[in-house]
């Protein structure tokens, strides 16, 4: 009776399991359901709109004739500025605090502010720029302003993501750089650099394919929607895809939404590409040592 | 022979110099690159001196005017008619945060359960990549998304709502840190010592069991910081609501309405025909100091609770 009992019991316990299982795949299934309800919904609306032409058009009033190119070649422009300043700025910044910083208040306050710094929303960062870039020193609605204001903003995810790849450069080969009488610097400069430098990459790549995206911030430092030419200076005016795409987003006539989805095909485009190469570069040099 | 010698002499003695002053310059390089570093890592914490003094600058010059509690207990949010009560933009920003969290939480856990719990090795290394992508894609894409996609979809659902309303731009909202969490929540999991499920498992336990009785509550606090993190960033989310939650400040928990959240306001505010240093134009600093205390808060607590209750095995 009670061996019965238990077999019905044990039963019971093994379906619950199957069920639950079940429910934890369709949940899983579920999110990637979004992803591709999302892909599929903007290519089948923007595919038809995505052509040369859009690709070297500025914008325009009429929607065969509009097209991205101003906001292409803002966000490259944006990135020539943004990369290299994040970039030295979030490396040094880890290599000061992985290498040279002793364990005291100071460093501990570095450390959580980046980490703090990395939760603060976007539009925070926008307030900062509009305020100290645009208004204080003086630049404008300009490219040095946005392109300074989306350094800062990308900084603590470089800043941390470089302290991560440092960190994971085995003790021994300094030891071994020291010990062959290399300075603190040189075996910096030429071991641990090297060793640490996928990492870097990867980190770098993924921040800024977030900073490519990234739009409330620019809006508040006022990238403009229509833009007729290539940025020739740092003071020029700019726009950058994500706004061109917002802009055409928040048109009240319904067709502009094939626009905007030809402008998020490409702008996805893009993305994927980067994320792809930072992939490539983390499994291509992952676990060397 | 002896001219010679000198010659060498002479030479191994310029060498000698030679290195003496590599050396200088190295030692130089040495003190100076510490100090170009330290000066380095400085800029990020200008950065947060710089982000308190802007928001407080400004919204002191707007208290001035407005008082601080007309500002916060106010029902009325009409900045263009000089009515500055913020209580409209908070329910609009705790709306969506609502919407998002009850779409991101189960659906996120359960994705964290079925990757450190379920998957085989090979389906793990093909699902996180995917869901991870769902982080990368921009949130005007989201936007766009929401407003052209799941508010139509809802409207079928629900006939009365609009087109601009909180519900489709919550629920997209979750749709985008439902991987914030599923991620950190699997790691937290991961760190779970296996010795812990072989030994649950070893008396008998289903694999549910181990994970809701054994890994579930020694992850938990990593699970809940995720969430709290997860939180912070819908609080911070702009570019959905302002597309797709309409801007209209509305004391409401109604979710098919239109809204306005705190950022979206800041996007109308410093889009709209605001002039430097009007009252509307302070008055985007002083919800924008709301917005940073919020999550500047929520990012606290996360990190506080990873950190205080981590179990160490």
């Amino acid at each position: 009776m009670s061996q019965h009992v238990n077999t019905s019991h044990t039963k019971s316990r093994v379906n619950i399991n199957k069920f639950f299982k079940f429910l934890f795949i369709f949940a899983t299934a579920l999110a990637m359901l979004f992803l591709a309800a999302l892909f599929y919904r903007i290519v089948s609306q923007g595919m038809g709109y995505v052509s040369i032409d859009f690709l070297k058009n500025f914008p325009a009033p009429y929607i065969e004739e509009a097209g991205l190119f101003a906001g292409i070649m803002g966000s490259i422009f944006m990135m020539a500025i943004t990369a290299p300043v994040s970039i030295i700025i979030g490396v040094s910044t880890a290599l000061y605090l992985e290498e040279y910083a002793k364990q005291n208040k100071f460093t501990r306050f570095i450390q959580i502010n980046v980490q703090n710094l990395a939760g603060v929303p976007s539009i925070v960062f926008g307030l900062l720029g509009l305020t100290f870039f645009v208004y204080i020193l003086g630049f404008g609605y300009t490219l040095i302003a946005g392109a300074l204001t989306m350094s800062l903003l990308v900084l603590p995810v470089i800043v941390v993501s470089s302290q991560e790849a440092i960190r994971s450069v085995p003790l021994e080969i300094r030891e071994a750089s020291i010990g062959m009488g290399a300075t603190k610097w040189q075996t910096i400069w030429r071991i641990v650099l090297p060793a640490a430098i996928p990492g870097i990459i990867t980190g770098s790549i993924l921040a800024l394919s977030r900073a490519i995206g990234e739009t409330a911030p620019l809006i508040i430092v006022g990238a403009a929607t229509a833009i007729y030419s290539i940025p020739d200076s740092f003071m020029s005016k700019y726009t950058v895809m994500p706004i061109q795409i917002y802009s055409w987003t928040a048109r009240p006539q319904a067709e502009w939404q094939f626009v905007a989805a030809a402008g998020i095909i490409v702008l996805l485009i893009l993305l994927l590409c980067m994320n792809a190469i930072a992939v490539w570069i983390r499994n291509k040099f992952q676990n060397r040592y | 022979m002896a001219s010679n010698q000198m010659n060498k002499e002479l030479s191994v003695q310029d060498m000698i110099k030679k290195n003496k002053q590599k050396k200088n310059l190295g030692n130089a390089i040495e003190k100076i690159v510490p100090i170009f570093l330290l000066l380095c890592a400085v800029v990020s914490v200008l950065t947060t001196i710089g982000i308190l003094f802007t928001l407080l600058r400004e919204s002191i010059l707007f208290f001035t005017k407005v008082p601080l509690t007309d500002f916060y207990f106010g029902t009325n949010w009409s900045p263009w008619t000089e009515h500055f009560g913020v209580a409209p933009l908070i329910a609009g920003t705790l709306l969506i945060t609502a919407i998002a969290i009850c779409v991101a939480v189960p659906i996120g856990i359960a994705c964290a359960i079925y990757l450190s719990e379920y998957a085989s090795e090979r389906a793990r290394k093909i699902i996180k990549p995917i869901l991870e992508i769902l982080a990368g894609i921009p949130t005007v894409v989201y936007g766009f998304f929401a407003l052209t996609f799941v508010s139509p979809l809802l409207m079928n659902i629900f006939p009365d709502m609009r087109i601009f309303n909180a519900m489709s731009a919550g629920l997209v909202v979750g749709i985008m840190i439902i991987p914030m969490i599923a991620s950190l929540s699997e790691d937290a999991m991961s760190a779970v010592p296996k010795s812990l499920r072989e030994g649950a498992l070893g008396l008998g336990a289903t694999r549910f069991e181990v994970s809701m009785k054994v890994v579930l509550p020694a992850a938990l606090s990593g699970i809940i910081a995720s969430i709290v993190l997860a939180v912070s960033r819908a609080i911070g989310e702009t570019m959905i609501v302002t597309i797709a939650a309409g801007a209209t400040p509305n004391l409401t928990f109604n979710p098919t309405e239109s809204i306005q959240t705190l950022t979206a306001f800041i996007v109308q505010g410093a889009t709209g025909d605001t002039s430097y240093h009007s009252t509307i134009y302070n008055s985007i600093y002083a919800v924008g100091i709301t917005l940073f205390i919020f999550t500047l808060l929520m990012n606290i607590l996360s990190q506080y609770i990873s950190r205080r209750f981590k179990e160490d095995y």
